[in-house]
């Protein structure tokens, strides 16, 4: 890749994502990711985002978005109407994660879900020796200028998916630089989950 | 530095001539066969070899065919200036772009206020009640006189963005691309209303005379009234209240009602310049078939377009409260169910429905790029990290 080298988490959702599929990106940013799914993919792809400026920023890689935000932006989608629905860094800021996730898996055969480990050992740390709501990499915020509305950790998601009958194909946990498959609810930054419901 | 100079150097079309292409009958959506039809257009920058790089612009209800540079010894430039000419949106050294001025219309183009054959007078209320669609099989008559069998791209805003839709249901496949802006698949009760208390101004005027007022004075206090009440929803509170304020104007006249504040005296001279280059019965015509345009004909869009190959861009604008964000997301919905690419932006803007003329820079950067990708035909431009 000519100017930026491939973020970690981009590069574990590149490996989870077969070629040639269909792939929505649920807030989709600037669309670093899809351009990637497209270039190293040959992926058909579609982003969702609420900021104005990051689709631009999409508009200028050449990609489809839509305007709009993630709570509302599945309903209008048929059944499994992509091979793929990602949600990377966005479901902690969706209002209605539930609704949202039993949406993608019905608009999507697969869903790829990556969100910051709560439960990551820097936070426990923080929260059990200072007291102090944690601010880490991969949590950077303060608690008043946060835009994360959930808070949840690895085992959190097993657990909801356990709950919910929802199946876990692949889960891959990842630090700042590396993937941590040993204990990741206390060393991962970051979990990354392929998930279905069938 | 002479004036045409002075264009040029600021990405101008440059001097443009409006030319006309008549052919001898329409067939009307009603059935009744019309003729013959004049359409007075302008075409800018020069149409490829293969004529792959060819954009019909459509207008809006006061539009016409002059969308941009300016035509000899005048300096008015076109409606959309700002958008076409060398490096702009539809940028002329790459694009072939068309504008023609619309059927009904009285810029050029057959009209209420051109002359019957028959009767060798002007048609006034005899002209036939037409419809968007064709307004579109017209212009599609004119593109094929000019050889294009597929048009990179049709774009327009409002009324423009009603026959954008027309062509996509119609046309699709002459069509590789359209930009819907700031419209609607069918206008809502709102927009009706408003559009019918034009009608009524006109109709009102004494001098209308059931359309026959071609031999003497023109219904230009009726006129005046409608193009005022359309300039109010054209706007957005915050613009006027940003251009206007309650400031006063010191008109020194001593009469109760006169025009003291500002908005008002804005409001008349548009109103009173509005009459002097636009005819009441094309007014009264136009507005009727935008009223009635439903570009789905009363099936699901989403069945229709189902299969498509067209690409679509979808723009509206945040303070646009006469055709609101919410229709250009019924567009966007039926692009979606119908699985046909879409890119969908609602521009922040204050500017209230005027935006889609106004919002230079946001528009260009979106036409730019997704022309360029129709036109290259690849998924994806720039560099990673863009």
């Amino acid at each position: 890749m000519a100017s930026k080298e491939i973020q970690l988490d981009h590069e574990v959702i590149l490996d989870l994502i077969k070629p040639q599929s269909t792939v929505l990106d649920l807030g989709c940013g600037n669309g670093d990711l899809l351009y990637l799914l497209i270039k190293e993919r040959n992926a058909r792809v579609q982003g969702i985002e609420i900021d104005e400026q990051a689709i631009y920023k999409c508009v200028a890689k050449g990609l489809n978005v839509f305007h709009g935000d993630v709570d509302s932006g599945l309903t209008e989608f048929k059944d499994k109407s992509f091979d793929y629905v990602v949600l990377n860094q966005s479901l902690q800021q969706i209002l209605h994660v539930d609704k949202v996730l039993i949406d993608a898996l019905r608009v999507g055969k697969k869903v790829i879900v990556g969100f910051p480990n709560f439960a990551h050992y820097k936070s426990r740390v923080q929260m059990f020796f200072r007291g102090r709501t944690p601010v880490t990499g991969a949590l950077p915020y303060q608690w008043y200028d946060t835009p994360n509305l959930h808070f949840l950790s690895i085992s959190d998601f097993k657990n909801y998916c356990r709950l919910k009958k929802i199946n876990v194909e692949r889960s891959v946990c990842i630090g700042q630089a590396r993937r941590i498959p040993f204990l990741p609810n206390l060393f991962a930054q970051t979990g990354i989950f392929l998930i279905s419901k069938e | 530095m002479n004036k045409e100079n002075k264009i040029i150097q600021n990405n101008s079309a440059g001097i443009v001539k409006a030319q006309v292409f008549t052919f001898d009958t329409l067939k009307l959506e009603s059935g009744e066969r019309f003729g013959p039809v004049s359409l007075a257009y302008e075409t800018y920058g020069v149409l490829n070899k293969d004529k792959s790089n060819a954009i019909l612009i459509t207008h809006a209800l006061s539009g016409d065919a002059h969308a941009a540079g300016v035509h000899e010894g005048e300096d008015n430039p076109g409606w959309w200036n700002e958008f076409i000419g060398p490096q702009k949106a539809f940028d002329t050294d790459k694009y072939f772009v068309i504008c023609s001025n619309i059927l009904g219309g009285c810029k050029g183009s057959t009209g209420p206020s051109s002359i019957n054959p028959k009767t060798t007078k002007p048609y006034a209320l005899d002209f036939p009640l037409i419809t968007i669609n064709d307004i579109v099989n017209a212009q599609k008559r004119l593109v094929d006189h000019l050889g294009i069998e597929k048009l990179l791209a049709v774009v327009g805003g409002s009324m423009g963005g009603q026959q954008v839709l027309s062509w996509l249901v119609n046309y699709p496949q002459s069509l590789r691309s359209v930009v819907p802006i700031a419209t609607t698949i069918k206008h809502s009760p709102q927009q009706i209303a408003f559009n019918e208390v034009g009608r009524q101004a006109i109709m009102a005027d004494a001098h209308w005379k059931s359309g026959n007022y071609y031999d003497g004075p023109v219904p230009s206090k009726g006129l005046a009234v409608a193009r005022m009440i359309g300039h109010i929803t054209y706007m957005s509170d915050k613009s006027m209240a940003e251009k206007f304020g309650r400031a006063k104007k010191d008109v020194g006249e001593t009469f109760k009602f006169t025009a003291d504040f500002e908005v008002e005296g804005y409001l008349r001279y548009r109103g009173d310049n509005f009459v002097k280059r636009f005819d009441a019965n094309s007014y009264l015509y136009i507005t009727k078939a935008m009223d009635n345009f439903d570009a789905s004909g009363g099936r699901r869009l989403e069945e229709i377009l189902q299969g498509t190959k067209v690409k679509v861009l979808v723009i509206s604008f945040k303070s646009d409260w006469l055709y609101p964000a919410y229709q250009s997301k019924e567009i966007v919905k039926a692009c979606k169910l119908s699985g046909v690419e879409t890119t969908y932006c609602e521009i922040d803007s204050t500017y209230g429905h005027d935006a889609f003329l106004l919002e230079v820079e946001e528009e260009t950067h979106l036409l730019k790029h997704f022309l360029k990708k129709i036109f290259y035909a690849y998924e994806v431009t720039g560099d990673y990290g863009v």
